[in-house]
């Protein structure tokens, strides 16, 4: 039986105030109260057929732990949460919920959806002021030892549900961090670190041992990784790292930046706190960023706390095709951003230090839709303008890392470089190796790179059970004779 | 954490560090360099990988302290640890059995020359160097490179130890003596290298530079590193470090390299206070 229908609207999610913000580096939303959350819960109608379960890629059991919440058992709706999903502190606060979970909620057809990523938040952050711990007690050892490679929401999701299994679990990351984006390309006043740090932290509480400052194609390779280290299957989850930037004059200028190096300094590195910090960011006052999606936008509301005067966003169709979360583009205008859209830059200028001191630009008009469905832009031709600028941030698209795929000849890729791999179990055509997330799919969102990490752990422990006593050396020499 | 088993000063500010790193002293081949990073609020920074003993597990570098992070490195002590060790990056270096190879390393440029030189000579090559600085005091390695190669010419600007003058005049004067090379490799600031392949070229000799942009990452996540060569963007961490001199452009490797001077000051002038300031 549903509830009866009660307030209309989400309850509002408390914000700093966009004049402090914008100079800060401090979280921008600071989350529901235990009031402010059980009355948003309490707005649910428990409708009987549920359709948010499905529109959240993970499935969670979202009527039971908004109902819990709305009843005050907050550590109950913890392990609800926890059952299925490794990082809810972290989904609370960067799904995209309107094209998931929220997107369907049938209370949202009428009126507005119940504001399930901002209790999923609201629940990680009760559970981690309250040391709450997920209660789930891990399988027996057996036995096995699975690497992971790549420690992105795609690697840490595998490695929890394999440790949980009872396998010896390894993650081998590049960088001295794991977290793959959460850590170095989602700044700090959307996702704060800590935050990070304390998801990952569950992870060593399950036995995992995280071996940071490890290139894989580079200290090990993935056959390395089996004959000289004794794994018995892999996982790969490295993500959608490599930057690119389009082919027009003056890219290489002084100031002109992918969004990954840009972020990188400022999230990975701290920049935005040099001196303390030791590297260092190009602190512009006018500042460009090309692009319509999430990591353009956290480049421009970036570039905004690093004291631009003028922050601008360049998009080369209109806001209705922006791939970036509405909530997001929101902010960023609040904050002071300067959207500018149907524009692109055909040339960056620069002055005698061949810095970068100005980027023209050309006007789009939107033509015929493509094989996306969007509606391609197309130059008109004379609109041409120019902005001065003395920093340039490229957010324009990522692709594949030529690392792993260049030291390991066996293992298909796509003509662009992503591993294929089944879509059901992450299993690609290399024997005991298994990939997912973002390597696989390209560019996608954290709660699908979780979604793989998790498919692709049930089809590793099936594989492992098959295994013969030998482990992966013995089935490889199977295999060859 | 990789622990630095000995320290050794080679000239003034110029320090060869051996530290345990036992899987990559086994993978690494020459040409590879690693990213460290000293402490927590540290800065990532790319250094060649000098030298390797695998039956110790430890791995050499010469470090030449330039800025505040290599300032930094060069006062640790042996026992003491570095955070973070990653690598061997980049390509190593093709060497082919038997090939011929002038090897010109100029100041700390020697560093990354000499293990590219031992490795041509342990594949059965031939390898001549030069070796040059501007003064004495800031020759090194003469000694390991002179084990490796024949000749192994030194040269300084003042003339204070062995032939004065620049590297060029000396790899003119090989070629003027009929030696025969299937590659030049040269490695130090960029107008020797750059100078070096304005000796090549004419010769059609081929010449290989190794580069040393700015880094962050050094796996190709970031580029940072991204240079133009023959009219085609690499980026150095995972293409290179070496490249065809030949097709390099230097002018934007060098512009590139002064975009945080003022920054680079700011740090350096704030560390040597705080060095300054006496203890509490
Ligand atoms: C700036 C930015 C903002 C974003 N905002 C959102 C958002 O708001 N909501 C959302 O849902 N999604 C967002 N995304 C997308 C989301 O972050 C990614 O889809 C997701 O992180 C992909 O996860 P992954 O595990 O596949 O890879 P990644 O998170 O990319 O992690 C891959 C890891 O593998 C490591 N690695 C790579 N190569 C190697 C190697 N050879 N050896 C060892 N380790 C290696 C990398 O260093 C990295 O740590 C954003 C992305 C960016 C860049
Ligand atoms: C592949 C590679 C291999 C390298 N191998 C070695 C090595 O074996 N030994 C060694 O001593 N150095 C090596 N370098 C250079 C070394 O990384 C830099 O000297 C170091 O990053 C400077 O950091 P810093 O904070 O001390 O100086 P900064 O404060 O960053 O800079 C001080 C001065 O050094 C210059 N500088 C900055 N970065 C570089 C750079 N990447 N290369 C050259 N000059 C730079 C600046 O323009 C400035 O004038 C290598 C660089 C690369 C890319
Ligand atoms: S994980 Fe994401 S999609 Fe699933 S319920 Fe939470 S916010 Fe919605
Ligand atoms: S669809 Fe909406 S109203 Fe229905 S159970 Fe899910 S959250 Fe509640
Ligand atoms: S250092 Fe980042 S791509 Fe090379």
């Amino acid at each position: 039986m549903a509830k009866k229908i009660g307030q209309k609207t989400k309850t509002p999610m408390p914000h700093v105030d966009p004049g402090v913000r914008r100079h800060s580096f401090g979280e921008v939303a600071t989350g529901y109260s235990v009031e402010l959350a059980r009355q948003e819960a309490a707005r649910c109608i428990e409708c009987k057929n549920m359709p948010c379960v499905a529109g959240c890629p993970v499935e969670i059991d979202i009527p039971a732990f908004v109902r819990q919440v709305a009843a005050g058992d907050f550590d109950g709706a913890f392990q609800t949460l926890s059952a299925k999903n490794l990082l809810p502190a972290v989904c609370g606060r960067v799904c995209p919920q309107e094209d998931q979970c929220e997107k369907v909620c049938t209370l949202g057809v009428r009126f507005e959806p119940v504001a399930i990523g901002r209790l999923e938040r609201f629940v990680a952050d009760y559970a981690a002021l309250m040391h709450l711990s997920d209660t789930a007690a891990p399988a027996a050892p057996s036995g096995r030892k699975v690497a992971i490679v790549g420690s992105g929401p795609a690697g840490l999701t595998a490695a929890a549900d394999l440790a949980k299994l009872g396998h010896s679990v390894t993650i081998f990351e590049a960088l001295h961090k794991a977290g793959g984006v959460l850590m170095y390309g989602i700044p700090e006043f959307r996702l704060p670190k800590t935050i990070v740090q304390g998801e990952i932290e569950k992870l060593t509480g399950l036995g995992v041992d995280i071996k940071t400052n490890h290139v894989i194609g580079r200290t090990f390779t993935i056959d390395e990784l089996f004959s000289e280290l004794g794994f018995d299957a892999l996982f790969i989850g490295t993500g959608a790292g490599l930057p690119h930037f389009p082919s027009i004059p003056g890219v290489n200028l002084i100031g002109v930046f992918s969004a990954n190096e840009y972020l990188t300094r400022s999230n990975l590195m701290k920049a935005y706190r040099f001196p303390e910090h030791d590297t260092p960011i190009v602190r512009g006052k006018n500042v460009a960023v090309i692009g319509g999606g999430n990591t353009a936008m956290d480049s421009v509301r970036t570039a905004l706390r690093l004291g631009a005067e003028h922050a601008y966003l360049i998009y080369r169709r209109s806001r209705d095709e922006m791939p970036a979360r509405a909530e997001e583009v929101e902010h960023a205008e609040e904050e002071g951003v300067e959207i500018v859209l149907l524009a692109a830059p055909t040339e960056l200028l620069g002055n005698e230090k061949s810095r970068v001191r100005a980027m023209r630009c050309v006007r789009m008009a939107l033509g015929e839709p493509d094989q996306s469905g969007r509606r391609s832009p197309v130059p008109i031709a004379g609109s041409e303008f120019e902005i001065a600028v003395d920093t340039v941030v490229f957010a324009v698209g990522q692709g594949a890392n030529p690392l792993i795929r260049s030291t390991t000849p066996d293992l298909p890729v796509t003509k662009w470089g992503y591993i294929v791999a089944d879509p059901e179990t992450g299993a690609t055509q290399k024997p005991g190796v298994f990939a997912g997330g973002d390597i696989v799919t390209g560019g996608a969102t954290v709660i699908s790179a979780m979604g793989a990490g998790r498919r692709a752990a049930r089809a590793i422990d099936a594989y492992l059970h098959r295994l013969p006593a030998g482990g992966h050396a013995a089935a490889d020499a199977f295999i060859s004779t | 954490m990789p622990r630095i088993l000995a320290k050794e000063t080679l000239a003034p500010d110029v320090v060869r560090f051996w530290i345990e790193a036992p899987a990559i002293a086994k993978k690494r081949r020459p040409g590879q360099f690693v990213i460290i990073r000293t402490d927590e609020t540290g800065e990532r920074i790319p250094l060649t990988i000098a030298d390797a003993d695998t039956a110790r597990g430890a791995i050499a570098l010469i470090v030449q302290g330039v800025g505040k992070s290599t300032h930094k490195l060069n006062r640790l002590e042996p026992g003491d640890t570095i955070l973070d060790v990653a690598g061997p990056l980049g390509q190593p270096t093709h060497i082919e059995p038997g090939m011929r190879v002038c090897c010109v390393g100029g100041g700390i440029g020697t560093a990354v020359v000499y293990p590219i030189a031992a490795g041509v000579r342990a594949a059965a090559g031939r390898v001549a160097a030069i070796v040059g600085a501007r003064t004495k005091d800031l020759i090194i390695l003469e000694r390991e490179m002179a084990a490796v190669a024949e000749p192994c010419i030194i040269t300084t600007d003042d003339g204070s130890h062995g032939r004065k003058g620049l590297v060029t005049e000396a790899l003119r004067m090989l070629f003027a003596e009929g030696y025969e090379f299937d590659e030049v490799v040269a490695v130090g600031p960029l107008p020797m290298m750059q100078a070096v392949c304005a000796v090549t070229r004419p010769l059609g000799v081929k010449t290989i530079v190794s580069l040393n942009p700015i880094m962050v990452d050094g796996t190709g996540m970031c580029g940072g590193c991204r240079v133009t060569i023959g009219g085609e963007q690499k980026f150095v961490c995972v293409d290179g470090p070496e490249f065809d001199g030949h097709q390099v452009d230097f002018a934007e490797v060098a512009a590139r390299l002064r975009a945080y001077r003022e920054d680079e000051a700011t740090a350096m002038d704030r560390y040597r206070a705080e060095l300054a300031a006496p203890q509490r």
